[in-house]
């Protein structure tokens, strides 16, 4: 009680001492999980850790890989280990070193801690081996080209081991530029400049104060009265009053998710429709619904229309694939040539009003191509639930993406992928998004990730509506921010004019 | 006295016990999994298995409830599945704030409504009386969300007067910790105050009618002390009831207030436990209004006694 009330005096004292000190403020959509990287599962805990937790890699807006905590990095062994240089200029928050030690621990933490949500991401790690004081290498079971994407992320975000043993998920000690002052549950979480950083020059705030506000209205709101220096995930319905505020800046970007439409096309009754049975019907619906028209009505231009699960920037989103465009005669033919005339089926999707003005749109557009689509908004741990246990017609849902292409197709086709609600089946599919795991090679990947789109863009499991937008706000006395897809708020070089 | 709090006290074990057991039960029979939501996005089997072990997931009904039980007996409530801070922290970080609201937007409440609700029974009939009435049947039928809403837009965007949202302690900095609760507390404090206004009058035209201020007025009193001393202490009761009634909810949170400002306050603690089915938390923060409420209502027990001197020694 006694360290909660110290806690709380500081922070509340930190936070309203604002004008000395300069804070930087953002405003977040939900409130974050756990602190701690191995065990902690949401999107915006991520954008939180970006500035306290370094990772052994980091990505740029092309989603190449850039050394972060590693120098270099390099495959051997047939693919069969990963051997990182690390900097030897690195110390953690507490002042301890980090080294390949440090480095090891922490990966071995990711993969063995019974509640881990790292241990699927390094699944494929047989063991880590400290080469020299600045030197891993991880032994792999198997070839898995999606491992450096994963450390790209919270598997490789780098704890010190001596606070293992401490509650991280309540005080996390990492090594990034800003380190972990205090936090009140849906309220605020702050950070403060670590001076020891290499990089402590390129950072320009004493504080960053993390504000979940649910609220996109009341988000917007704060920023306009100066009360938040940024926020993320604009609504899309405040997009044309942000673009026309002179005091504002807007910076959207296509993120590395999507939303798409999930078909129930598995061996259980709820499957048993002509939607879930004839990939002529789905063809059907998709050539009825206008994504460019979902875009311009419901997104106001920031719902880029999708045709693939990889994201615009991502080297395997192919131009094989092109968005496919409305089409009601086609979809008509396509209905007759399967020997129905009308269609119905339920479609559910989480309870927000994006998703009701995006699915009432779909309804209506299918409808004119023969389809009857009775809507059933539901509270999303309830959908979740159902999708799992196949109780469910086609489901409008969306994955927040990942950097590696893997991250955002293989659990969801392949015959026993966790995700695969679709229940979808193939054994080609199966055996093409398998070797793709295997070889780290870009062209070689893109080759067999084409063959498999192209099998999967005919049965059409998933329909891919939209690329999940990150609409990021700023004041426009922000200078140097700039936007990325995998939506992270990376404040290197970002200032604050006066 | 104490007779009546030894019996409300003794009388609060059951309902306690109860409240629990219901809200126990109503979470069993919530759809979704709360392991999905905890597991992320992934849902690794493994993963999955090993927080249905830890959280007794697999264990019968009455088996949970019991291990619940227990732990709270000794002073722990468990702790939030999603962020891992105790839930007896959490309580002790929002109830403060809950506190702060309510007592602030009771206070305005009444200051709003019962001389709101006087002046329309004395003067019955005229203007004002219409007047108050209009603004009472607005201030109840306003959305709360919205006004706050629109009260943000003109007063902490257009004017800058007053911070939108956020919270801070009043023993930290009492004067900034009013600037930032006077919007969401006036917010509360329309709605509550129309209630009391409503209440105050017809109380208010019920004693006018009685005979014994007919006397007072015979008797040549001035016509505040027969309005002030005499009518408004007994039409006070039912008032005091609905006060603190009205009280004893906004300690079980102002969901969406809070959701509007940003306040760290029980209804928003409660509302994301429910949707991430926190249950640990669900429970806790229940269990403590639950408290809260009984409290309350002890309290207006003890009112009823000081202010009516009837009351003190029952026949």
């Amino acid at each position: 009680m006694k360290t909660y009330l110290a806690a709380l005096l500081t922070t509340t004292i930190l936070a309203i001492s604002s004008a000395s000190a300069q804070d930087f403020r953002i405003g977040l959509q939900e409130d974050p999980d756990v602190l701690d990287p191995h065990r902690a599962r949401t999107f915006v805990g991520r954008i939180v850790f970006t500035s306290l937790c370094d990772k052994l890699v980091d990505i740029d807006p092309k989603l190449n890989f850039q050394p972060q905590l590693a120098t270099e990095w390099a495959w051997s062994n047939e693919n069969k280990t990963l051997t990182f240089k690390l900097r030897d200029d690195v110390v953690f928050h507490d002042g301890s070193k980090f080294d390949a030690e440090a480095a090891k621990a922490n990966i071995d933490r990711a993969r063995t801690l019974p509640d881990s949500l790292r241990r699927s991401e390094l699944a494929s790690v047989d063991s880590v081996e400290v080469v020299d004081e600045f030197t891993v290498a991880l032994n792999l079971s198997q070839p898995d080209a999606t491992l450096l994407a994963q450390l790209s992320d919270r598997a490789g975000m780098m704890l010190s081991p001596a606070t293992f043993e401490t509650d991280i998920g309540t005080n996390p000690v990492c090594s990034g530029p800003y380190k972990f002052v205090s936090r009140v549950q849906n309220d605020r979480i702050v950070l403060e400049k670590f001076a020891d950083y290499r990089d402590a020059d390129e950072f320009h705030f004493d504080r960053l104060v993390f504000q979940p506000i649910p609220d996109s209205t009341v988000r917007l709101a704060n920023l306009r009265a100066g009360d938040l220096d940024m926020l993320e995930r604009l609504n899309p319905s405040d997009a044309a009053s942000v673009r026309d505020d002179a005091n504002l800046q807007f910076m959207p970007i296509p993120g590395l998710g999507y939303q798409g439409i999930t078909i129930n096309t598995g061996a259980n009754p709820r499957a048993d429709n002509p939607l879930g049975k004839d990939k002529r019907v789905r063809q059907a619906f998709q050539l009825a619904i206008g994504r460019d028209i979902i875009n311009e009505v419901v997104g106001n231009g920031l719902f880029e229309p999708a045709q693939q699960p990889f994201p615009p920037a991502s080297p395997y989103n192919s131009p094989e694939f092109p968005v496919v465009t409305r089409d009601v005669e086609r979809a008509k033919a396509l209905l007759a040539e399967a020997g129905v005339e009308r269609v119905s089926f339920e479609l559910v999707f989480g309870n927000n009003t994006t998703a009701m003005a995006t699915n009432e749109l779909i309804q209506a557009m299918a409808s004119e191509a023969g389809f009857d689509i009775s809507l059933r908004p539901t509270e999303f741990a309830s959908m979740q639930q159902e999708m799992q246990a196949g109780n469910y017609q086609a489901a409008q849902i969306g994955w927040s993406g990942r950097v590696d292409p893997d991250g955002n197709l293989h659990q969801f086709v392949t015959c026993e992928g966790t995700l695969n609600d679709s229940d979808y089946c193939n054994e080609e599919v199966d055996k093409l998004l398998d070797e793709a795991r295997e070889t780290p090679d870009v062209e070689a990947r893109q080759e067999l990730y084409e063959k498999a789109q192209a099998i999967l863009q005919d049965d059409l499991p998933i329909i891919y509506v939209y690329h999940q937008p990150w609409p990021f706000v700023l004041s426009n006395k922000v200078e140097g921010f700039a936007p990325s897809p995998d939506g992270m708020v990376r404040l290197k070089g970002v200032k604050l004019a006066q | 006295m104490l007779n009546i709090i030894g019996r409300r006290v003794l009388v609060a074990i059951p309902t306690l016990i109860l409240v629990s057991l219901i809200v126990f039960g109503l979470q069993k029979i919530l759809p979704g999994d709360p392991l999905l939501t905890i597991a992320g996005e992934e849902r690794d089997p493994e993963v999955l298995a090993y927080l249905r072990e830890k959280y007794r997931f697999d264990d019968p009904f009455y088996v949970q409830y019991f291990f619940w039980l227990g732990n709270v007996l000794q002073g722990d409530f468990g702790q939030s599945i999603r962020t891992g801070v105790p839930v007896s922290t959490l309580i002790a970080q929002k109830l403060p704030v809950t506190l702060q609201l309510a007592v602030m937007a009771i206070i305005m409440a009444m200051l709003i409504g019962i001389p709101a609700g006087v002046l329309s029974a004395v003067r019955k009939g005229t203007p004002t009386d219409y007047a108050a009435n209009a603004v009472a049947l607005s201030g109840m039928s306003i959305p709360n969300f919205w006004l706050g809403i629109i009260l943000i837009m003109i007063v902490s965007v257009q004017w800058r007067l007053l911070p939108a949202s956020g919270y801070v302690p009043l023993s930290v900095d009492p004067i900034q910790s009013l600037r930032t609760m006077l919007m969401p507390s006036f917010v509360l404090a329309t709605a509550l105050a129309a209630y009391l206004m409503r209440h105050t009058r017809s109380a208010m035209l019920g004693v006018l009618s009685s005979d014994y201020i007919r006397t007072a007025r015979a008797k040549g009193l001035l016509p505040k002390s027969v309005i002030l001393k005499h009518a408004l202490r007994n039409a006070l009761m039912p008032i005091v009831t609905l006060s603190t009634l009205l009280f004893g909810e906004l300690l079980a949170g102002a969901v969406l207030t809070e959701q509007v400002f940003t306040i760290p306050g029980f209804g928003k603690l409660i509302v994301d436990a429910v949707f991430t089915r926190d249950y640990a938390v669900v429970q806790g923060v229940v269990l403590c209004t639950a408290v809260g409420f009984i409290f309350m209502n002890l309290v207006a027990d003890i009112l009823y006694i000081l202010i009516n001197p009837r009351l003190r020694h029952p026949r």
